[in-house]
C-alpha cells in the first residue's frame, strides 16, 4: 500500500500524469478551450456540414409562419399584392407618377420594385432578430451560428420565388413580351441574395448585442425605400441635387438591384427617361457584383468574429 | 481516514494508471454583468443622462457566480453537481458548454460538450416531428442518419404513447412532454461530454427509468456525463462521483455516497 497522507482527490491525475498541472494535462490530451471560435476555414467547413439544417430550418420556419392564419401560405402572395395595391393608389393614381410611363406599364414597374426592395428589407429585419429570437436553440445546441441568418435569407428567397410567379403574371398582363433579357433575372437574383446574406449577417451581430436597434430599423428601412425610387422614379428628382447625392443615389445597392431586375423583366420601361435604351449602362452590373461580393465577405467575417459570444449572458 | 477510504474502493490498484481527461476546469471565475440593475432603470431621462455622461458602471451590477473552481473529469465518469439554489451549479454547466465566458481561469474540453437543459427550447410553433428532424440536423447528423434514428427518438420520448402527439406543435405539449422530447433528441447522438440540467426530475416514472438507462449507455460509449439535480436519489443512482458547490465555491469533490451523505446532513468539511 502506498503511504498516502491525505485523501486522494478524484481530480488528481494518476500514473504517468501525476504532478501535471491542469493546463499541462489539458495540453497533453489535446483538450481545447470550450466555446472557442474556430478558424475561418474550419468554420466554413462546419457551416457547410450544416447545410441540411439550414434548409430544413428555413422550410420549417416558412411553414410555421402562417400556422395561425386560416388562409395559410396564401398570405405569402396576398401580402405583397396588397402592398403593391396601396402604392399604386397613392403614388400611381393620387401623385400621378404613372403618367410618365408607357401606358399600363407603371404597375409592372412598381411591382418589380416593391418585391425586390422587400427582399432586402426582410433580410435586414429578420437578420436583426435572427439571434435574439432563437436564443433557446442557440443555448441548447451547438452549431455554427451563421446558420441562422443564412437560413433567414433562404426563407426570404423562397418567399421571393413565390412572389415571382405573381410578378411574371403582372408583367405579362401589362403587355410586355418576354425576351432574352429574362435570362438575366437569374444572375441578378443570385447577386441580390449574396448581398442580402451579407447584410443579414451584419445585422444579426449588431442585433444580438444591441437590442435597441430593432426599434430603429423600421424607420431606417422606410427612409431607404423612399430614397431608392421604389414607387417613383428617383431619376426625376436627382438631376437637380448636388453631385455627391447623385453619386450616392447611383451606387445605392437597392436601386442597383431594382434596375437590374426591372431591366431584365422589361427593358422598355426600366428607365422612363431613356425609352430607346434597351440596354443597361454597364456600370450597373459592376456595382451589383461589387456590392454582392463585398458585403457578403464583410458580413461573413464580421459575424464570425463574434461567434463565441452569441447566446451568452 | 484516507486509508479506510481507499480500502473501500475497488479501483485502488488503478491509481497507477493514467486516465484520459475529458473536462479540465482550472481555477474558473465567472462574473455576470446585469444591465439596468441600478437606479432609475426605466426612466427616459436617466437613460439619456447615462448615454450623455458615457458612464457604464452606474447601470451595471456584477454578480460573482463562480469563485475559483477547479476539477478534472475523466472518460467514463458520471459526475453529479449538488448545492442549494443559486449556488452556481447551472452556471458552471453553461460555462463547460462554452456558453458563458470565464472571467479568469480556463475550461478545456474534449470535443464540444452539449448542454441538455429543461429550459432550453426548440421551436414551439413547430410540430414535434419537425423539431426532432431540426434538432438532429443541428447536432450535425446527416439526413440519412436522422431518418434512421427518427422512430427510435419518438419511441424513446414516449410522446406517441397516448395518441398522435408528435405531429402537433410543441407549444401544445405539457412541460413534461416537451422536456422528454428534448432529452430524447439530445440523447440520440453520442456526445463526448453530455451536460444534463435537472432533466431527470421531469417526466413520469417510466421515462425516468428509460433516461437513466440511456445515460448509462452514453457513459458506456466513452463519454462523460455531468448531472445537475436537486433529486439526491437520481444523483445516487446515476453518478459515482459528486461535486458539492456552495456560493460559487467548491465545498467537496468525492465519491457520491460520501458527498451526498454529508450534503444531506449539512456537514461542511
Amino acid at each position: 500500500m502506498s503511504t498516502v497522507s491525505e485523501p486522494v482527490s478524484l481530480s488528481t491525475p494518476r500514473g504517468v500524469d501525476a504532478g501535471l498541472t491542469a493546463k499541462q494535462l489539458a495540453d497533453k490530451y489535446g483538450l481545447s478551450v470550450s466555446g472557442a471560435r474556430p478558424g475561418l476555414f474550419a468554420y466554413t467547413k462546419q457551416l457547410w456540414a450544416r447545410r441540411h439544417f439550414i434548409w430544413a430550418f428555413a422550410t420549417a420556419r416558412l411553414v410555421a409562419q402562417y400556422t395561425d392564419a386560416k388562409l395559410g401560405q396564401v398570405w405569402q402572395v396576398v401580402t405583397p399584392l396588397l402592398n403593391c395595391a396601396v402604392f399604386y393608389l397613392v403614388f400611381g393614381v393620387i401623385l400621378e407618377n404613372k403618367d410618365g410611363f408607357p401606358p399600363n406599364t407603371y404597375i409592372a414597374w412598381l411591382c418589380i420594385g416593391v418585391f425586390v426592395f422587400q427582399f432586402t428589407q426582410n433580410a435586414v429585419q429578420s437578420g436583426t432578430r435572427a439571434i435574439s429570437d432563437n436564443l433557446g436553440l442557440i443555448r441548447a445546441l451547438h452549431f455554427p451560428r451563421a446558420s441562422l441568418p443564412i437560413a433567414f435569407t433562404v426563407i426570404q428567397l423562397q418567399q421571393l420565388l413565390i412572389s415571382m410567379v405573381v410578378l411574371v403574371i403582372t408583367v405579362l398582363a401589362s403587355g410586355i413580351t418576354p425576351g432574352r433579357t429574362w435570362l438575366l433575372i437569374i444572375p441578378a437574383l443570385i447577386l441580390q441574395t449574396m448581398f442580402n446574406t451579407g447584410i443579414s449577417l451584419i445585422m444579426a451581430r449588431i442585433g444580438a448585442k444591441t437590442s435597441d436597434i430593432s426599434q430603429l430599423i423600421p424607420f431606417v428601412m422606410r427612409a431607404w425605400m423612399f430614397l431608392s425610387g421604389v414607387m417613383f422614379s428617383i431619376q426625376d428628382r436627382v438631376h437637380k441635387w448636388p453631385h455627391y447625392i447623385q453619386v450616392i443615389c447611383a451606387v445605392n445597392p437597392a436601386s442597383v438591384y431594382m434596375d437590374l431586375l426591372r431591366h431584365a423583366f422589361a427593358p422598355i420601361i426600366y428607365n422612363k427617361h431613356q425609352p430607346a435604351h434597351q440596354s443597361l449602362p454597364p456600370h450597373q452590373w459592376t456595382y451589383g457584383i461589387a456590392w454582392a461580393v463585398g458585403i457578403f465577405v464583410i458580413g461573413y467575417v464580421f459575424f464570425w468574429k463574434a461567434e463565441e459570444e452569441y447566446g451568452r449572458g | 481516514m484516507a486509508d479506510t477510504d481507499l480500502s473501500k474502493r475497488d479501483d485502488v490498484r488503478d491509481t497507477d494508471v493514467a486516465r484520459e481527461p475529458t473536462v479540465v476546469v482550472d481555477d474558473v471565475h465567472i462574473v455576470y454583468r446585469v444591465h439596468g440593475a441600478g437606479s432609475g432603470k426605466g426612466s427616459a431621462t436617466s437613460a439619456l443622462s447615462r448615454i450623455l455622461s458615457r458612464k457604464r458602471g452606474s447601470g451595471v451590477r456584477e454578480v460573482h457566480a463562480v469563485k475559483g473552481i477547479s476539477f478534472t473529469a475523466y472518460k467514463g465518469e458520471a459526475i453529479g453537481l449538488i448545492g442549494s439554489n443559486g449556488s452556481g451549479k447551472s452556471t458552471m454547466l453553461a460555462a463547460i458548454a462554452g456558453l458563458l465566458p470565464t472571467e479568469k481561469g480556463g475550461i478545456y474540453t474534449n470535443g464540444q460538450p452539449s448542454l441538455l437543459g429543461v429550459n432550453a427550447a426548440l421551436m414551439n410553433e413547430l410540430s414535434g416531428e419537425r423539431n426532432v428532424v431540426l434538432g438532429c440536423l443541428a447536432m450535425g447528423m446527416t439526413p440519412a442518419q436522422v431518418r434512421e434514428r427518427y422512430q427510435e427518438i419518438v419511441d424513446f420520448s414516449g410522446i406517441n404513447d397516448k395518441g398522435d402527439f408528435i405531429s402537433l406543435p410543441m407549444r401544445t405539449y405539457s412541460s413534461g412532454m416537451g422536456a422528454r422530447l428534448r432529452f430524447s433528441i439530445a440523447a440520440a447522438k453520442t456526445h463526448d461530454v453530455l451536460l444534463i440540467d435537472e432533466a431527470l426530475a421531469t417526466g413520469d416514472q417510466a421515462f425516468q427509468q428509460r433516461s437513466k438507462k440511456r445515460i448509462e449507455e452514453l457513459r458506456g460509449s466513452a463519454g462523460t456525463v455531468f448531472l445537475v439535480s436537486h433529486d439526491n436519489n437520481s444523483i445516487r443512482e446515476v453518478c459515482e462521483r459528486t461535486i458539492w458547490i456552495e456560493a460559487g465555491e467548491l465545498i467537496m469533490d468525492g465519491p457520491t455516497d460520501e458527498v451526498v451523505g454529508r450534503y444531506e446532513r449539512g456537514e461542511r468539511p
